[in-house]
């Protein structure tokens, strides 16, 4: 099967059907091991039992970051080869990277009250993070403000692109401004400074939530294929009084 | 499993909230399926069908 198969609605419905099984499977295992390992792995030296948090706060933070780096994909998709595709990936990838985003942020707002004292900081990563929900609730606004579909994924096309900035400002605004929040501590020059015993069940936890995105956005978008399906019918039956008369 | 200590109910407020989330999630993908499924159901059945002449609720 080829890239261009795939990118076809009704092949990809079908490929969607057969595979959303095995990965909800796969995701509820890795979910589970990851759980198992978290709930067991040792007090930190210094955060003791909250360094829990970590387990789940970390791959949503990841996953807020990367769901904007799927849209800009198919945002790319959108203007370039203007694949309807692109703009379903687009759309239904949204609500989901909001959702991530928005547990990243009270996630770390409760590990936050008892490390650092506080729930809320105006630090350059807490605010560019909330920046980042904000536009996710903006996409999600203009998806639902412009009716024609083809019209809305090009705008938005432009606003994901551009909201891209944000992403690499996210990622090093721990490096270039003096925060509370800590620096890269997993994907960082020179190894990961993380012992084994927290950074297999944060590794595991973060790829079963990107199992968990992927079987989410597939869903989603076998949905929006089947919305958009319905459309059309709805203005084929709204169409047949007039072509008769 | 270790004693979660003086912050019990932060850790256990966060996991908590992420699985609500989630199982938000499931249920939003879930429904709307069955939701967009049974549109498509009863446009046929009033005789709308595919310019293609395929079924649109028809996926595998």
């Amino acid at each position: 099967m080829t890239l261009t198969d795939l990118a076809n609605p009704s092949r990809f419905l079908s490929l969607a059907t057969r595979i959303l099984p095995w990965l909800a499977a796969a995701t509820a295992l890795l979910l589970a091991i990851g759980l198992y390992l978290s709930a067991t792995a040792p007090d930190d030296y210094q955060q003791g039992a909250t360094v829990k948090i970590m387990f789940i706060h970390v791959p949503n933070a990841w996953l807020s970051m990367f769901v904007w780096g799927v849209m800009s994909v198919a945002a790319l998709g959108t203007l370039v080869w203007r694949h309807p595709l692109a703009d379903v990936a687009q759309k239904t990838a949204a609500p989901i990277g909001a959702a991530f985003t928005f547990l990243a942020l009270v996630t770390g707002s409760l590990w936050g009250r008892p490390m650092w004292g506080t729930y809320w900081q105006w630090d350059a990563r807490l605010t560019s993070v909330l920046i980042l929900f904000l536009m996710y609730l903006g996409l999600m606004a203009l998806w639902r403000a412009v009716d024609d579909p083809s019209r809305a994924a090009r705008a938005a096309a432009v606003l994901t692109l551009v909201g891209a900035i944000n992403i690499p400002i996210i990622k090093f605004s721990v490096d270039w401004w003096n925060t509370l929040h800590q620096p890269a501590s997993v994907f960082r020059m020179g190894g990961s400074t993380l012992d084994r015993a927290f950074l297999i069940p944060l590794l595991v936890m973060a790829v079963g939530f990107t199992l968990l995105f992927l079987t989410l956005h597939i869903a989603a978008m076998r949905n929006e294929i089947l919305r958009r399906r319905v459309r059309t019918l709805q203005m084929l039956q709204a169409s047949k009084p007039r072509a008769a008369a | 499993m270790t004693p979660l200590g003086p912050y019990a109910s932060f850790i256990v407020t966060s996991y908590a909230l992420v699985a609500a989330v989630i199982a938000v999630l499931i249920g939003w993908v879930m429904v709307d399926y069955r939701r967009q499924k049974a549109r498509l159901h009863d446009l046929e059945a009033s005789g709308v069908t595919r310019r293609s002449g395929r079924s649109a609720a028809k996926i595998s």
